[in-house]
């Protein structure tokens, strides 16, 4: 039993350890945003935040997020709540298939938790380790820039 | 002029019936293509299917339009047999044409069939009617609307070639960019794609595939495998099948070191490539030819472009559920096309069309033919092993970039004349490749991969070529549209195989752009004009120039200055020669690598449905096309595909990704035209001009890196 909190509530997987946490999440814990695309850590489709930092589920075994944090897309909005990530991604239209957004957005959130005013080759060196095939980069970057701005302004109202 | 009228009275000469736009033609019942609700909403069902190019929400606002309905009242069902209008294969940008052309006479046939019974049920006078969000309103106010009159069965019937779709000044919500209806999904990580179904009972399998192409299954040794995961073997198709996607991942991994195959060289040599192609068994066609007047030749170009095969290359893997229940099958799939993919699973099976319900799930973007059949089939055996079961098979990486089609390496060789005053007198161009098609559904094998390896089962055939009225495969574009008196244009199709080779965005349009683009730019040189100066003066399509002129502008192309290791090159090309108009203009750095810094793109694409949606399908062209140009290339030994990771098979990056701006040529009058591959072959070309302006170099191999270029100069 491999106990750890996901997206902010108390989670509890019944597998080996050395299972990939992209497993867990996407069987027993029914996830459905992190995804595979390569499980080499070569494409960031997997892409999930463990305390904050992104972490390739496709390889991080489930053992090693005991007692750890784990936030994926699904725990940063919500389509009344949207983080506005997911709400600049959606005022730029960024994306196409969308496959690769999962990982995109969880990378921009961590990004941007601890650099609220990153230039645009900040973010694409952030987003380095993400592969994108439609060729929606540019709208992505100026998402995350326009999610910056808004959350800059959210601060600032505060 | 609306689409109904330019085909009113019109009986086709093949089937004897009148004339319906687009795919309505040939799946005329209304009903089929729309359903209204008590509830106050509209299903539409395109038979045309969501590969993240966002057509489903294009075709609802064609719908929301033509019914006067907001865009939040129509529903899209996703396509599945038997039911969706047979709309064969999602491709070749012809959505909007197909399927667009037909959805929008369907409802306005089936707004006016409404509107009348509304007319004779209230007495109020047919011309006094108008509709306000699905609302029938009379000069007294609302007397009906669709959502009461939903039950009554009317759009049982054949839909009329008399019908009159609005004409353009009277859209409203065709023409805007109206929000993707697919992506609140997948900022959100909903479960949206094939990947995502969690059927009851879902069992997960993964194929076990041979070291070498076109191996034999010889032995299997026994033993024990985690999850209790079961073999499933027929012929050299080979599989395990767990309840749990970890167990069956690991389980494939331990049955792969207990199999034993029979291998052969069956590959080319890599490094001579080009070699092989010219010697290897092919089939010749003309394709095109010309015998004009023309001034004696003065100068000659001749030059040969090569291209390697490349891969597909989606972001998410091959994915598909099967499920068999008393000898019927149930498919998953998110497959171009659901009734092809249906005609050669039931080859493959050895089952009757009939027997075979095929459903498409959206999966990751796919640019063409990708494994996305095939995995659909290896999920239909897998899942034989356990009726009554869903059975779920993901690709790994390994399989989608080794063992899915590719777009086939190519071979153009042109030569072209110039008289003494530089203009363009003759042009010769022989193309030399496999075929660019090998989607199931067309022939009389099936093309799927595991066909090939079942138990009695056939190699694929050679893949063929859609002849030039469908657009071509090698051949697409492969006939300049500049003006020239005297032309040949000859293709050799390969009547071999050794790398299975399909569709792939642009199909031969990215290297024989590429190849006119290249040879223009040297005439160009060699007649003193500037490149663009030069297209233009060959040009004789006034849409053709107008997106030469409105990219020249938006670059500075005029007033640019020379800077040492910065170029600039053009590339143009009018799709299929019949589709959208697009002109790009690239701005490199060269470096250790060539760095595509900018790219300026104008396009004509007729209407445009959804602005903002054709503004993204050109840029992901064209970042497509930098990406193929500068790094794509299969890797192979004589027996596999060695380039079968993002290690072996780099794409453009994040921090490699130019600064791109779309200028789109207002066209409201205009049929609509596909935006999805306009843009990738002349983004290639221009990258190529680019790099010729600022090292003087010719490349005349793709990728363009360091090698390919330090080739071309050694050749110089």
């Amino acid at each position: 039993m491999v106990r750890f909190t996901l997206n902010g509530a108390a989670a509890s997987v019944e597998l080996p350890g050395e299972v990939p946490l992209l497993h867990a999440l996407r069987g027993p814990l029914g996830l459905s945003g992190p995804r595979y695309g390569c499980g080499a850590e070569q494409c960031g489709a997997c892409m999930v935040l463990v305390d904050d930092v992104p972490r390739h589920a496709c390889t991080l075994a489930l053992g090693a997020v005991e007692g750890k944090a784990v936030r994926t897309v699904e725990g940063l909005g919500t389509p009344e709540r949207p983080h506005p990530l997911q709400a600049a991604f959606l005022a730029e239209q960024a994306g196409q298939c969308g496959f690769c957004l999962s990982g995109i957005l969880v990378s921009a959130a961590a990004l941007l938790a601890r650099d609220p005013d990153p230039d645009e080759a900040t973010i694409r060196a952030a987003l380095e380790p993400h592969l994108c095939r439609c060729g929606s980069h540019n709208r992505i970057v100026r998402a995350v820039r326009r999610a910056a701005g808004a959350l800059r302004g959210e601060e600032a109202r505060a | 002029m609306s689409g109904g009228a330019q085909f009113h009275g019109l009986v086709t000469p093949e089937d004897g019936r009148p004339r319906l736009p687009g795919s309505l033609h040939t799946n005329r019942r209304l009903a089929q293509w729309l359903t209204f609700h008590r509830e106050g909403f509209v299903t539409i069902r395109p038979g045309k299917v969501e590969l993240g190019q966002g057509i489903l929400t294009a075709l609802a606002q064609i719908a929301a339009d033509e019914l006067d309905v907001a865009l939040a009242r129509i529903r899209v069902q996703p396509a599945a047999t038997p039911d969706s209008p047979n709309e064969g294969v999602t491709s070749g940008s012809l959505s909007v044409q197909d399927c667009g052309a037909a959805l929008r006479h369907a409802c306005a046939n089936a707004r006016a069939i409404h509107l009348s019974v509304a007319a004779q049920r209230t007495g109020v006078p047919l011309a006094a009617l108008r509709v306000e969000d699905g609302t029938f309103l009379g000069p007294a106010g609302p007397v009906g609307s669709y959502w009461a009159q939903a039950d009554d069965a009317l759009l049982e019937c054949e839909a009329l070639p008399e019908a009159r779709p609005k004409p353009p000044a009277a859209r409203r919500v065709a023409g805007t960019s109206a929000p993707r209806l697919d992506l609140p999904d997948k900022v959100f990580g909903a479960a949206r794609f094939v990947h995502d179904l969690r059927l009851p009972g879902m069992l997960h399998a993964r194929v076990v595939r041979p070291p070498a192409r076109g191996a034999r299954l010889l032995e299997v040794r026994e033993g024990p495998l985690p999850g209790e995961a079961r073999v499933v073997r027929d012929g050299s198709f080979l599989a395990v099948l767990a309840a749990a996607e970890h167990d069956a991942e690991a389980a494939a991994a331990r049955l792969a070191a207990r199999a034993r195959w029979q291998e052969a060289d069956t590959l080319p040599e890599e490094g001579a490539l080009a070699d092989w192609l010219r010697a290897a068994p092919h089939e010749r066609s003309l394709v095109a030819e010309r015998d004009g007047a023309a001034a004696p030749a003065a100068s000659v170009v001749r030059a040969t472009f090569f291209r390697p095969p490349v891969a597909h290359a989606s972001i998410g893997t091959c994915c598909a559920v099967a499920r068999w229940s008393d000898g019927a099958l149930e498919v998953w799939t998110h497959s171009q096309g659901i009734y092809n993919l249906r005609a050669d699973l039931a080859k493959v099976l050895r089952i009757a069309p009939e027997r075979i319900v095929v459903r498409h799930v959206e999966g990751a973007g796919c640019y063409g033919h990708n494994g996305a059949d095939d995995v659909a089939l290896d999920a239909a055996l897998a899942a034989r092993a356990a009726p009554g079961r869903p059975v779920r098979v993901l690709w790994s990486r390994t399989e989608e970039l080794g063992w899915a089609p590719f777009s086939p390496a190519m071979l153009v060789e042109v030569e072209a004349a110039a008289d003494a005053a530089g203009n363009l007198v003759s042009w010769r161009a022989e193309i030399i490749g496999n075929g660019h098609s090998s989607r199931p559904g067309r022939g009389a094998e099936p093309t799927l991969l595991s066909g090939e390896y079942v138990e009695g089962g056939v190699p694929v055939p050679p893949s063929i070529n859609p002849p030039m009225a469908g657009g071509g495969g090698a051949q697409r574009n492969a006939v300049p549209l500049y003006r020239v008196p005297r032309l040949r244009v000859d293709l050799r199709r390969l009547t071999v195989m050794p790398l299975r080779s399909s569709a792939l965005r642009g199909l031969g349009a990215p290297v024989n752009v590429w190849a006119i683009e290249s040879t223009m730019d040297e005439l160009a040189a060699r007649a003193g004009a500037d490149p663009i100066a030069y297209r233009l003066r060959h040009l004789d399509d006034p849409r053709a120039a107008e997106v030469l002129r409105a990219v020249a502008e938006m670059a500075g192309w005029e007033g640019r200055a020379r800077r040492e290791g910065v170029g600039m090159g053009v590339g143009f090309a009018r799709y299929k020669n019949s589709g959208a108009w697009c002109a790009v203009i690239a701005e490199i750095a060269a470096e250790a690598e060539v760095r595509a810094r900018r790219l300026w793109i104008a396009a004509d694409v007729g209407e445009a449905i959804n602005p903002d949606g054709v503004a993204n399908q050109l840029e992901g062209g064209a970042i497509h096309g930098v990406s193929m140009a500068l790094k794509e290339a299969v890797r192979f030994d004589r027996r596999r595909v060695t380039s079968d990771s993002w290690e072996t098979y780099p794409i453009l990056r994040f921090s490699e990704v130019p600064a791109v701006a779309v200028r789109l040529l207002p066209r409201p009058d205009q049929p609509p035209l596909g935006a999805g591959e306009c843009a990738l072959a002349p983004t290639v070309a221009a990258l190529a001009g680019a790099i010729r302006d600022a090292l003087g170099v010719q490349v005349r191999a793709m990728p363009f890196t360091r090698e390919t270029i330090a080739a071309a100069m050694d050749a110089a």
